[in-house]
């Protein structure tokens, strides 16, 4: 199972062919009703935090919660804007420097997870696995300690910074899995065997042979861990605090206000919200393949 | 000697991941377990715990622990099963191919790419406690609308032994897509010819699932069962955005470690704990490693 290819998880999920067939009409009628019904519990949280985040702060009644409002209005928005600015644009430097380390970072491994066999390299790819499933909490202690104290000496690395080195470090694993799981497939070894032969050395194989054929996993990687890191919220809790703090950090400070303002907090939701849906709408079978390599296989 | 050559240079480039994982996963992991075995003792000095297995025993034996641990088995429970039915339900409904199926996967999957913070927060404002004409908002307030009053209640917050079943709504609402994307990966890798065979044999729908698709589907199944198990023991973000950092009710071994740290002044409470999720997450997880290990060695 493990070595089946995460990227091309994409096709199987995918319906091969459509049946047409007379006598199953009255199945996909009553098939048809429970999807709608499904579909319309799972949109039901969007539809009120669209709905409430659109009302004036003045118009939210809890009577009137589920009701469209009378009047549109911004004010939530652009509230929950400025609360949240800064720490969306620490969020976007965040997810995508981790994204584009990890994944580097994965490329190379799994390149060589998959085409340099050395002894013992199972037992380290486990290992390398494990890392991908341990409860965080059981790390954060001691990590916590030690960017304090590298922060004593190197100020600048406080925030942001830090928070790159976890994300990166803790992406490793997942990311070399996707790419090893790629090449395995994608990248035959007599190509590899070919170029080695004709005298390239390893890093020469990597740089114009492995790597121009990547795209495909790095897209996955890169989706992945942007989702990962923009929707983390507890290395942010650990490791940062509310100035320097990524928006996941910035919108449970803003929904915890004493007196509540609904439009603002269901606005600063979507707001911080809007960047993963992006990449889900527009790049959603690539998620997909992300989420089928947390499984292993 | 000509083969160490061939490996050598690759196992260089590895080198710095190697590092890396080896410092800040095992070697952490290492230094989390020391310090759970430390000495404890008062700012003043007094003697709290001769340190080593006795810590272990402390915590085991807190109420607030067990309490904790209770809330986890109830909320894994009710969320793994939830996650698993719809999920499996779910890629009952799409797998054979309907018009329009890739819209209701979008929709089924779409909470996955949303942070268990932003839904939290909604889902708080969901399950508020309030029932009433006047107090109810959000999920209680829809039941009133619906003509279903008597349905309402204090989700999450009531103080019924069972009240983390509430919290496993939001969990399953979360990711009961993941599960059906990989059942839906599962069915789309058994060939139509099995059916279509099951089926000329004068199979009805319903044995050519249980005698046909189902076998085959359960080594996805144990994959879902492992991902949505081991996720429901490190839950965090979702309880503390939904219940707030301080809610005794709903504390589950996560948060209850987060407070010792921070509130409690119990630093080695919480590096015990820590390593019992560990421990928790790995009876979970190496099996399954192992195991996948197992199967692929047997597959080449």
């Amino acid at each position: 199972m493990m070595s089946t290819a995460t990227v091309d998880t994409v096709e199987k999920i995918v319906p091969r062919k459509k049946k047409v067939g007379g006598k199953k009409l009255a199945l996909t009628g009553t098939q048809y009703l429970l999807l709608v019904f499904f579909a319309a519990i799972v949109l039901m949280p969007l539809y009120v935090v669209v709905v409430t985040s659109l009302k004036s702060p003045a118009e939210y009644t809890s009577l009137t919660a589920w009701s469209l409002p009378r009047q549109l209005s911004g004010a939530g928005w652009a509230a929950a804007w400025e609360a949240l600015a800064p720490a969306m644009l620490r969020s976007m430097v965040l997810a995508v420097s981790a994204a584009v380390l990890s994944s580097f970072l994965g490329s190379l491994n799994g390149y060589v997870f998959s085409k340099l066999r050395f002894p013992g390299a199972t037992l380290i790819f486990t290992l390398f696995l494990f890392g991908m499933f341990i409860p965080y909490q059981a790390i954060m202690i001691p990590l916590q300690s030690l960017m304090i104290d590298v922060q004593s000496t190197a100020q600048w690395l406080a925030g942001i910074p830090t928070l790159i080195i976890a994300h990166t470090i803790y992406g490793i694993p997942i990311c070399t899995l996707i790419f090893r799981n790629y090449y395995a497939t994608a990248l035959p070894d007599e190509i590899v065997e070919a170029a080695r032969v004709d005298g390239a050395g390893t890093l020469r194989i990597f740089r114009s042979i492995v790597l121009p054929v990547s795209a495909p996993a790095f897209v996955v990687t890169l989706i992945w861990q942007f989702t990962s890191a923009w929707n983390d919220f507890l290395f942010a809790l650990f490791l940062t605090n509310r100035n320097t703090g990524p928006v996941t950090y910035a919108l449970q400070e803003l929904a915890s206000a004493q007196n509540p303002d609904y439009s603002r907090m269901m606005a600063g939701v979507l707001i911080a919200s809007l960047p993963t849906l992006i990449v889900y709408i527009a790049l959603g079978k690539y998620f997909v393949s992300g989420l089928m390599s947390g499984s292993v296989k | 000697m000509k083969k160490v050559k061939t490996w050598l240079p690759g196992v260089l480039l590895l080198l710095p991941s190697i590092l890396l994982v080896l410092v800040f996963v095992y070697g952490l992991i290492g230094r989390n377990i020391a310090s759970s075995f430390d000495r404890v003792e008062t700012k003043s000095g007094r003697l709290v715990s001769e340190g080593g297995l006795a810590n272990y025993a402390t915590l085991l034996g807190s109420e607030r622990y067990q309490h904790a641990l209770w809330n986890l088995l109830v909320l894994t429970v009710v969320f793994v099963v939830g996650a698993m039915f719809f999920g499996l339900l779910w890629a009952i409904l799409l797998e054979k191919g309907v018009t329009g199926e890739g819209a209701f996967r979008s929709i089924y999957l779409f909470p996955m790419a949303v942070s268990f913070i932003a839904s939290g927060v909604v889902w708080r404002w969901l399950m508020s406690p309030g029932t009433g004409d006047y107090e109810a908002v959000g999920l209680n307030r829809l039941l009133i609308e619906l003509g279903l009053p008597q349905l309402q209640n204090s989700w999450w917050s009531s103080d019924s032994r069972f009240n983390m079943a509430a919290m496993a709504i939001p969990a399953v609402w979360q990711l009961a897509g993941y599960v059906m994307a990989l059942f839906l990966a599962g069915f789309r890798g058994i060939t139509t010819d099995q059916r279509e065979a099951a089926r000329m044999d004068g199979a009805s729908e319903w044995k050519i699932y249980r005698h046909v698709l189902f076998p085959q589907l359960s080594p996805i199944a144990l994959s879902a069962l492992i991902i949505m198990g081991h996720m429901s023991l490190k839950m965090f973000d979702l309880i503390y955005a939904i219940a707030g950092q301080n809610s005794y009710v709903s504390e589950v071994p996560a948060t209850l470690m987060w407070l010792q740290l921070f509130n409690l002044n119990d630093p080695v409470a919480a590096a015990v704990n820590a390593t019992i999720l560990l421990l928790l997450v790995a009876l979970v997880v190496v099996p399954y490693l192992v195991y996948t290990n197992r199967t692929e060695k047997a597959g080449r």
